[in-house]
């Protein structure tokens, strides 16, 4: 994890957002990742996605594990605390730092071996506690930092650079965190930027844990023919399923009432997630619809991609701990310490 | 021992059957009758149906150490009659259930053995197995009150406090007090030569459990994250901070949590959580015990490396593994000392009481933050969770919490570049920045080898400027820690008793008794790690140094050894780790028969 700093040369045409910031005022250190990585096409999605809800760097926080997509986080909002944490464990670190601070924004990245193999029950936990944070898995079936080994998402019968099959059935983060009762779920591929966007914005807007799996090959180990998460194999597999744009609360909102085949969802701060239905019958707030969907896609050999469940009505990790709003970590030490009027009342108890 | 306020007795019964309510009710009454008195449940790990002994000592001089033998056994347990009989002092009394015939098996030449038929009575008086049970408890605490002289007016006024809003059971308990007191009373000579008097030696007291009082501790510390996975015996420490945290730290008005407590999934969880919370900057703590500890390894090493507070609670049990867990054992004190690999080193501090931990819960809070490094507080079970008789607890208004060099948005303004773990001041300590405060102290948190700026390296020089300044900030904290309490004997002792935590009652009762015996000994109770000069001092000062510890393995004397250069031989370890509370027997046997050559 090398840190190469970029040279701060400005485009004088660059845009600004609202906080008159631009992109790249969203990006970090050099990516040290192999040429053509998935992940820093992931990368840059989240620079722009940030930037576009104008984010202020410094509110937000960005919490990794270990492994090639746990880097990434120094590679975007180097104006961010950001959090490098052990092997698998970021969810219990992104709960602490969420319990004690909930106004900051929290993006944690991870990859399929830091939140399946190693980190699996942490990411079942945090989707079960429902941490609010943006949660990306960046899945490419194979471990890069230690040279090609299968992970767990890796498909039976997909194949390492070597030529093994790999014959163990798949954890598909998608439908773990259905069954589990995640209360956002998506996929996405890192090859199509304009499908991600607005998943991780809506994601970043989400009350709760937003599980967005984005299969993100790796161009090093797990690009060749016989991978089922190669470029090629991904484009050819995915299929979208709901298209999803993401309206921020200060735009309006213009949909014809004519238009059966967009469905529009609110978000918890009054922003609005539009679907248009690609497929018949597909309702994104439907648990059971969307799990069948992503196995029937499953069963014909397909990748399941889009925003294929939301629901803004679910209590987040606060919500059921009923914690002040202020965070934790500003209330004054007065309003947290009983006293030695109330301690020597308490005395009488143990008496 | 034995004789007025001066004696010990035990309960020998099943767990499961409700004999806790009438033993802490009978500890509850003698406190209450002025007189000194320690109650140790010496508990199964199980729900219901194993052997379960529940000992009180009275003690007028205020010995608060589990007694070596007992006057009077309640023995309730057909299991473990044989057991319970033989652990009766000679002279001493025995209590049973003279409902069926006397079991062979309780009969022993030279102790009194007294019948009451608790079974018989409470079937003619009660109905329902359930009521019948239960009540029998009720029935031996209205004996034992008849025979040791307990004010038995007294009991009534606290049954009636406790059944206030239970009228039946508050009958039926009542019943079952006089059955016993009056049967006692009827039969046998009360009270027995060994009884209770009332004294005016418990005013100043409260009666109280370790992890109730570190939970406290960590209320008024101000901690608002809790993070932990139940385990025994630490598991009351974090059900304790709910406790208070529902009576004094819900908002006015909204009635909204102060605090934010999670139950995670594992210790590993606990401690990742409790991490993440002292990065963003609330006070946070877990509490865990042996087991949990070997799970947090990793993380400890991560908090001590990226330079995070936090607070550890270990109530430890017994080891190794699973153990014994509602045993005790001090046997965490290495794999706290240096937890987790590479080059680790951590404050641990080791209260002696309940009242300790209450104080030093608070201390472990700042030191955290003053050094922002993982803090531990190496309690034990029998300190967690037996009720102690201490001096009540006393909180200083004035007091504000030291949450260390935090640089705020204002230093930030004018901050060139933040470098998180650069600083030229003394004690080794370089400001930290929390998220969320300003875009100039934003900085990556990084368990990989870190420059000063907390940049990635790989370079010799850049990795061991950060580690050396570690070892300089440890150093300096063994200045800061709470210094060991010291006891001089009559001037010019050459024998040196160190000890830690929970041995203090028993080495101190052990003290006296020596001195009694022309035996005189300093005593030096080791409070923290890392080890203030004192600790040095106090070893070369004595020709012949015992440590008294609870584990196999001498662990206090290798971490003195190992910190201190002290050498290891010139130490005698007295080493007492069957995982029960250590008696003064045992130090004073020890440390006789090394002094004087013959046995004590």
């Amino acid at each position: 994890m090398t840190s190469i700093a970029k040279p701060p040369i400005r485009h004088p045409g660059l845009k600004t957002n609202s906080l008159g910031l631009t992109p790249r005022d969203y990006e970090g250190v050099m990516s040290t990742l192999c040429a053509g990585c998935g992940h820093d096409s992931v990368t840059a999605a989240l620079v722009q996605s940030m930037w576009e809800l104008a984010i202020p760097p410094h509110r937000a926080a960005k919490m990794s594990g270990i492994g090639c997509s746990s880097k990434t986080t120094a590679y975007f909002m180097k104006q961010s605390h950001g959090f490098n944490s052990v092997h698998g464990r970021m969810p219990s670190v992104a709960s602490g730092a969420n319990a004690a601070n909930r106004a900051l924004t929290y993006i944690g990245v991870s990859g399929d071996g830091d939140s399946l193999s190693i980190g699996l029950g942490q990411l079942c936990h945090a989707i079960r506690r429902n941490v609010r944070m943006l949660y990306v898995i960046e899945n490419n079936g194979v471990y890069g930092l230690t040279k090609g080994q299968f992970s767990a998402s890796a498909d039976i019968g997909s194949t390492s650079k070597k030529g093994d099959a790999n014959v163990q059935p798949p954890i598909d983060p998608v439908l773990l965190a259905l069954t589990l009762g995640a209360t956002f779920v998506a996929r996405g591929f890192s090859g199509d930027k304009a499908q991600l966007i607005p998943i991780l914005k809506a994601g970043l807007s989400h009350n709760g844990l937003a599980l967005v799996d984005v299969i993100s090959p790796c161009v090093t180990f797990n690009d060749h023919e016989g991978s089922t998460k190669s470029y090629a194999f991904t484009r050819e597999h995915e299929v979208e399923i709901a298209a999803a744009d993401f309206v921020p609360l200060r735009r309006e909102i213009t949909i014809p009432a004519s238009d059966t085949t967009v469905q529009v969802v609110q978000m918890h701060d009054g922003s609005t997630v539009r679907f248009r239905r690609l497929e018949d019958g597909y309702d994104p707030t439907n648990r059971d619809l969307a799990y069948a969907h992503v196995r029937a896609c499953q069963a014909r050999g397909e990748m399941a991609t889009g925003l294929l469940f939301i629901d803004e009505n679910g209590a987040d990790m606060h919500a059921v701990a009923k914690t002040v709003d202020t965070p934790l970590a500003e209330l004054p030490f007065e309003t947290l310490c009983p006293g030695q009027t109330a301690l020597q009342a308490l005395m009488e108890k143990y008496r | 021992m034995s004789g007025i306020n001066d004696f010990a007795f035990k309960m020998a019964t099943v767990n499961g059957t409700g004999s806790a309510s009438a033993n802490s009710l009978l500890m509850q009454a003698i406190f209450r009758m002025g007189v000194p008195v320690t109650g140790k449940n010496l508990f199964p790990s199980n729900i219901q149906g194993l052997p379960t002994v529940y000992e009180i000592r009275v003690s007028k001089d205020g010995y608060t150490a589990r007694p070596h033998e007992v006057d009077l056994v309640v023995a309730l347990n057909p299991a473990t009659y044989a057991k319970d009989v033989a652990s009766v002092r000679p002279g001493g009394y025995l209590l049973y259930d003279s409902s069926w015939p006397l079991e062979p098996e309780l009969v022993r030449e030279g102790i009194t053995i007294l019948g009451v038929p608790f079974g018989k009575l409470c079937v003619e008086h009660f109905q329902g197995d359930r009521d019948r049970t239960l009540l029998r408890n009720i029935v031996y605490a209205g004996a034992l009150a008849a025979l040791l002289d307990l004010d038995i007016a007294l009991i009534g006024r606290m049954l009636v406090q406790k059944f206030s809003k239970k009228p039946r059971l508050l009958d039926a308990n009542n019943t079952a007090i006089r059955l016993g007191y009056d049967y006692a009373r009827a039969h046998y000579e009360c009270p027995l030569p060994f009884h209770l008097e009332r004294m005016d030696a418990t005013s100043d007291f409260i009666i109280i459990d370790g992890n109730t009082a570190a939970a406290l501790g960590a209320v008024f510390a101000g901690a608002t994250v809790g993070a932990w996975y139940p385990i025994t015996p630490s598991t009351s420490l974090m059900e304790a901070f709910t406790m208070f945290c529902r009576q004094y730290r819900t908002e006015p008005g909204t009635g909204l949590a102060r605090y934010c407590i999670l139950q995670a999934e594992d210790e590993l969880s606990a401690a990742g959580i409790a991490i993440g919370a002292g990065w963003a900057g609330a006070r946070s703590f877990t509490n865990t015990s042996g087991p949990g500890i070997s799970l947090m390894q990793e993380f400890i090493g991560l908090a001590y490396y990226t330079e995070i507070p936090t607070v550890v609670f270990d109530i430890q049990r017994t080891g190794p593994s699973t153990g014994m867990p509602t045993r005790t054992q001090q046997a965490d004190l290495l794999s706290l000392a240096y937890a987790s690999h590479g080059d680790t080193k951590h404050i641990v501090l080791f209260p002696c009481s309940p009242e300790e931990c209450f104080y030093l819960s608070v201390t472990a809070f700042d030191l955290a933050d003053r050094f922002q490094t993982p803090v531990f507080v190496a309690s034990d079970l029998d300190i967690g969770m037996n009720d102690w008789m201490c001096k009540r607890l006393q909180w200083d208004d004035s007091f504000q919490p030291d949450r260390g060099k935090v640089l705020d948005a204002d230093d930030l303004a004018t901050v060139k570049r933040f470098s998180r773990y650069f600083t030229e001041d003394d004690d080794g300590v370089a400001p930290r920045t929390l998220p969320g405060v300003h875009p100039a102290g934003a900085y990556f948190v990084r368990g990989s080898g870190h420059d000063k700026h907390g940049q990635y390296t790989e370079d010799s020089d850049a990795y061991q400027e950060v580690v050396d300044r570690l070892r300089h900030k440890f150093a300096t904290a063994a200045h800061s820690v709470p210094p060991p309490e010291f006891i001089n004997g009559d001037a010019g002792a050459d024998i040196g008793i160190v000890t830690i935590g929970g041995c203090r009652a028993a080495v101190l009762e052990a003290i006296d008794r020596l001195r009694a015996k022309g035996i005189n000994a300093d005593y030096m109770r080791i409070k923290a790690f890392p080890f203030g000069p004192q600790v040095r001092a106090f070893l070369d000062a004595h020709a012949k140094v015992f440590v008294v510890e609870q584990n196999r393995d001498a662990q206090l004397r290798t971490l003195l050894t190992a910190e201190t250069g002290f050498p290891r031989d010139a130490m005698t370890p007295v080493l007492d780790y069957g995982g029960m509370p250590l008696t003064a027997q045992i130090v004073v046997n020890a440390v006789a028969t090394q002094v004087q050559q013959v046995p004590a």
